[in-house]
């Protein structure tokens, strides 16, 4: 099937890897990926720090590229999250029905929602010998639901130990502008977070958000703890030659 | 402790820092653009003082720091917090039905705030007709003098069962202040001085519309002493806390002890019903409270968080309240705290003030509150809501804040797909000018405090955009 | 409920009454004011919730029954099932072992349940007793409105062999007598079998200090001990 592919704003200037995993992977599995070239963010950052009126204005913009895309796909579950629960609540935060009835319109998947519950997949024939850990983002369990999907398509990569991260329900303390507002909160969450990855012996964390990742990456590089991250569409998308 | 009006609580004027001066938001955007702009927000950890020299309430992240640092007050509460938290998923998780208790504990609250007018008045004439008197107070000094004036009929000494209202109100510290003899039902004489106390005050948990009923929840039996031996029974209540019927109970007495303590039920739980002859006191008053509800009630998005039935869950699940503690919320002790709190306080206070201002940032959204709730608050909604009525006013200032045009210079860039190109190759290419090994070890200004801990991975030379491109073209040149 | 007629009313005295009346009519008005136009139909409340308890434990009577009876030990309470013509003598045997001398009970309190009594003296609260003679008993015994078995919860209301709360507060004994046919399974069964305007108290194990390692406590308020027996008909 045809798949139009949204890539967050971060991951496309920062994680260039994870769209491209997307992209592989889904070609893979014998489907057609098309990137809207109008697309730019989605207005999540500017809607949960207050900015209502800009982060309107992207949804508007957002609706209007991804109009008539049909399924829509992107790898980040807070972006996902904020096209499908927030648009309605920006919608009526600035008195503008139009955009809840295009947001409705919208059709998008969160990937891993999209492998197992609209191609019906959770062995995607990927290879990626390494221990490896799952972090459920808040966004990704709390706000989509996401469930095990991400667990189940982790345990069908061939060669991949999937180990039991402590704790994993807890918020990592990224947030955002969170992690620069209360700096000092989010750093003393991040270093319990880094602390049970660490305690997994895994070579490898990943979570269907970047910009988490890249909050607990940052600290375990900073600790130089050894253990690398990794969006789950690069896992899944590796077919070990490469790993 | 102050009866004058104001709460006695001297807050600092919020001082943005002035703007760089030919920070340039409408044209060319990039990263070093941001870092100049953010640069100057800074806050200073020092204590502030206010025009008048006292010491101001520190926002939220200054008093998040301070907490942060007691390692052993850290450690007592990531423990209290911890056996809390299984206690609630032991209590939450046990009926089959629990979700449908929240949905229905949801709609009985908002039946009983949507129309509240009415239910008050229900209570008042059932209270009435029992025998009781119902006052009602605009605000916590009006309260404080209700109470303090019924206490002086009384003979002026008082056993209190202290509860969140009562702190709410400063009541304690307003009765000592007029010379009223306070005597706490649950301190080392409380037994005693309760059985010898003419008038005794507690606080409520609901308030029965279509009965009268007051409903307390308690788990040592201060309340129950105060609210049966005494001659004069003042009953302190948020006037938010009213519930349709009595009826209405069978899903509240499920929800509140098991979110509340973790148990099945509170140990004790007291129900009563305006003044019952030859059984208790002679004489019952129910003091309702505004003190800021009505003006929550006036938010038609805020207004869901009155709904809250005070069983402080949202704190117990939290994972900043779980490593900072009730003072970074709630500095003056006067509540509520938490996740809750930093929904309320701003709701009923307004968010003009730094302090306030700061408490809906206190979160990272990650909705575990909203998860436990046993009224289905939406927290996380809240906290975004408010967010939008913090930036709101301050974007009426004549010179905007540092953030406001960061903010707005991200949205004129993410407007076109081309200008976002274009910040993305000159953010990208800066950045990789500061990393070392493919990592930023320190970055300047607020940004600073990202990499006070956490490395931050350079950008890389190709968006994906561009792969995108040569991809595409790769695929037709092969198609 | 007649006897309220005759209930003491103490409104605002005359001075405070304009003052009341003032504030009163301020605050609905900001009320109002703050919810707009009124409501024409009030907010529908689903009640998918259960209303009685079901499964296993509630297959029959004697599971609802005996449910109970695993709650209240549970919270600390002791806890003795009886046959009806076998009361009388469980009641002394729990006084016995509390080495009670002194007792107070309701003045209703059916006469047979302390028929086997043996050098424990029985004081009925009537005329009323003051809290000093409350203080001064070794221990109370009541019957009681209702009990749920869920929650191993006693509710007391002012009716039958219950007598008024100041009974089972002060002493620092209370022996609830409950009848197998008052326990009922859930929450919503009890809340339907009681009467708002009568005085309730509902009492889930002996009281506790409120906040574990907050300030220091006293005695707690209410029984420390608390028995149960539980008459099966």
């Amino acid at each position: 099937m045809r798949v139009a592919l949204f890539v967050a704003c971060v991951d496309d200037a920062m994680f260039p890897g994870t769209g491209r995993a997307v992209t592989s992977l889904l070609e893979r599995l014998g489907h057609e990926v098309v990137f809207p070239a109008g697309q730019t963010c989605c207005g999540q950052l500017h809607w949960t720090t207050g900015y209502r009126r800009e982060a309107a204005g992207l949804a508007r913009r957002f609706t209007g590229v991804f109009a008539g895309a049909g399924t829509v796909v992107t790898p980040s579950a807070s972006c996902a999250a904020a096209v499908r629960s927030s648009y309605r609540s920006m919608a009526r935060a600035a008195r503008d029905p139009e955009l809840e009835r295009d947001a409705a319109g919208l059709e998008v998947y969160e990937l891993t929602e999209f492998l197992v519950d609209v191609l019906g997949v959770t062995d995607v024939g990927a290879a990626f010998p390494h221990r490896v850990a799952y972090q459920p983002t808040c966004h990704a369990s709390r706000a989509l639901g996401v469930g095990d999907r991400p667990t189940r398509l982790l345990r069908a990569v061939k060669g991949l130990e999937l180990v039991e991260l402590p704790a994993a329900g807890e918020c990592c303390g990224f947030g955002g502008a969170f992690a620069v507002k209360n700096a000092d909160v989010s750093v003393a969450m991040v270093a319990d977070k880094v602390r049970h990855v660490r305690d997994t012996g895994a070579d490898v964390l990943c979570a269907l958000d970047n910009a988490c990742l890249a909050h607990i990456g940052g600290a375990l590089s900073r600790l130089r703890a050894g253990v690398r991250v990794a969006h789950l569409a690069e896992i899944l998308a590796s077919t070990g030659e490469d790993a | 402790m102050s009866l004058r009006e104001g709460e006695g609580e001297a807050e600092a004027p919020d001082h943005p820092a002035p703007p760089e001066r030919g920070s340039d938001v409408s044209g060319g955007f990039g990263l070093g653009t941001l870092l100049r702009l953010v640069g100057g927000q800074q806050g200073s950890t020092a204590r502030r003082r206010g025009q008048d020299g006292k010491p101001v309430l520190p926002r939220f992240a200054e008093a998040a720091r301070e907490a942060l640092a007691d390692a052993g007050a850290r450690h007592d509460l990531a423990e209290s917090v911890g056996t809390a938290r299984d206690r609630l998923a032991a209590a939450t998780g046990e009926p089959s039905d629990w979700e449908e208790l929240r949905t229905a504990g949801a709609a009985i609250r908002d039946r009983a705030l949507l129309d509240l007018g009415t239910h008050l008045e229900a209570f008042e004439r059932a209270v009435t007709d029992a025998g009781g008197t119902v006052h009602w107070a605009r605000n916590a000094s009006a309260a404080r003098r209700i109470v303090a004036s019924l206490a002086e009929d009384g003979g002026g000494e008082v056993a209190v069962a202290d509860g969140p209202v009562l702190r709410e109100v400063r009541l304690a510290g307003a009765l000592a202040e007029r010379g009223i003899t306070v005597r706490d039902a649950a301190g080392p004489e409380g037994r005693d001085r309760v059985r010898a106390a003419r008038v005794a005050v507690t606080g409520a948990d609901f308030l029965v519309a279509d009965s009268g009923t007051v409903v307390l929840l308690e788990a040592d039996g201060a309340a129950r002493a105060c609210l049966t031996l005494p001659e004069t029974l003042v009953c302190v209540a948020g006037m938010d806390r009213a519930v349709p019927s009595w009826a209405d109970m069978e899903v509240l007495l499920q929800l509140l002890p098991r979110t509340a303590g973790g148990d099945r039920l509170s140990p004790q739980v007291s129900a009563w019903t305006g003044v019952v002859p030859g059984d208790g006191p002679s004489e019952v008053h129910v003091v309702l409270v505004d003190n800021g509800r009505t003006r929550i009630l006036g938010d038609e998005v805020g207004r869901e968080a009155l709904r809250c039935i005070g069983c402080g869950a949202c704190s117990a699940v939290c994972p900043v309240y779980e490593r900072v503690g009730d003072r970074p919320y709630d500095p003056g002790g006067t509540g509520p705290s938490g996740p809750i709190g930093a929904v309320w306080t701003p709701l009923a206070r307004g968010v003009d003030r730094a302090r306030t201002a700061s408490l809906p940032f206190a979160s990272t959204l990650c909705g575990a509150c909203a998860e436990v709730c046993p009224v289905k608050i939406d927290i996380p909604g809240l906290l975004v809501h408010l967010r939008g009525e913090v930036v709101d006013a301050r974007r009426n200032r004549s010179v905007p804040t540092p953030e406001l045009a960061v903010m707005r210079g991200l949205a004129w860039t993410m407007a076109d797909a081309r200008r976002f190109e274009a910040a993305v190759g000159r953010g990208s290419r800066w950045a990789r000018l500061v990393a070392r090994g493919g990592r930023i070890r320190r970055l300047p200004g607020l940004l600073g405090r990202w990499t006070e801990a956490r490395d931050l991975a350079a950008p890389p030379a190709e968006s994906f955009r561009s792969w995108w491109r040569r991809h595409e073209a790769a695929r037709r040149r092969k198609g | 409920m007649t006897a309220r007629d005759e209930a003491p009313r103490r409104a605002a005295g005359p001075d405070e009454e304009p003052a009341r009346r003032t504030a009163r009519d301020g605050v609905l008005r900001r009320v109002r004011g703050a919810l707009g136009a009124p409501r024409r139909t009030p907010v529908p409340v689903p009640r998918g919730y259960l209303t009685r308890l079901t499964g296993p434990e509630a297959a029959t009577r004697a599971d609802v029954v005996a449910l109970f009876t695993e709650r209240v030990a549970a919270l600390g309470v002791a806890v003795r099932h009886v046959g009806a013509d076998e009361l009388a003598t469980a009641v002394a045997a729990v006084l016995w072992g509390w080495e009670a001398r002194r007792i107070v009970v309701p003045s209703d309190l059916p006469f047979g349940w302390l028929a086997e009594l043996d050098g424990v003296r029985a004081l009925a609260d009537s005329p009323v007793l003051d809290v000093p003679a409350l203080a001064g008993v070794d221990g109370v015994v009541t019957g009681c409105a209702v009990a749920v078995a869920q929650t191993g919860t006693v509710v007391l209301d002012g009716g039958r062999a219950q007598g008024r709360r100041a009974l089972t507060l002060v002493p620092d004994r209370h022996l609830c007598v409950v009848h197998a046919d008052q326990v009922v399974g859930a929450v919503p069964e009890a809340v339907r079998r009681l009467d708002p305007a009568l005085p309730q108290t509902w009492i889930s194990g002996p009281p506790s200090a409120s906040s574990p390692g907050g300030p220091p406590h006293g005695p707690p308020h209410g029984p420390r001990t608390l028995g149960m027996l539980v008459v099966d008909d």
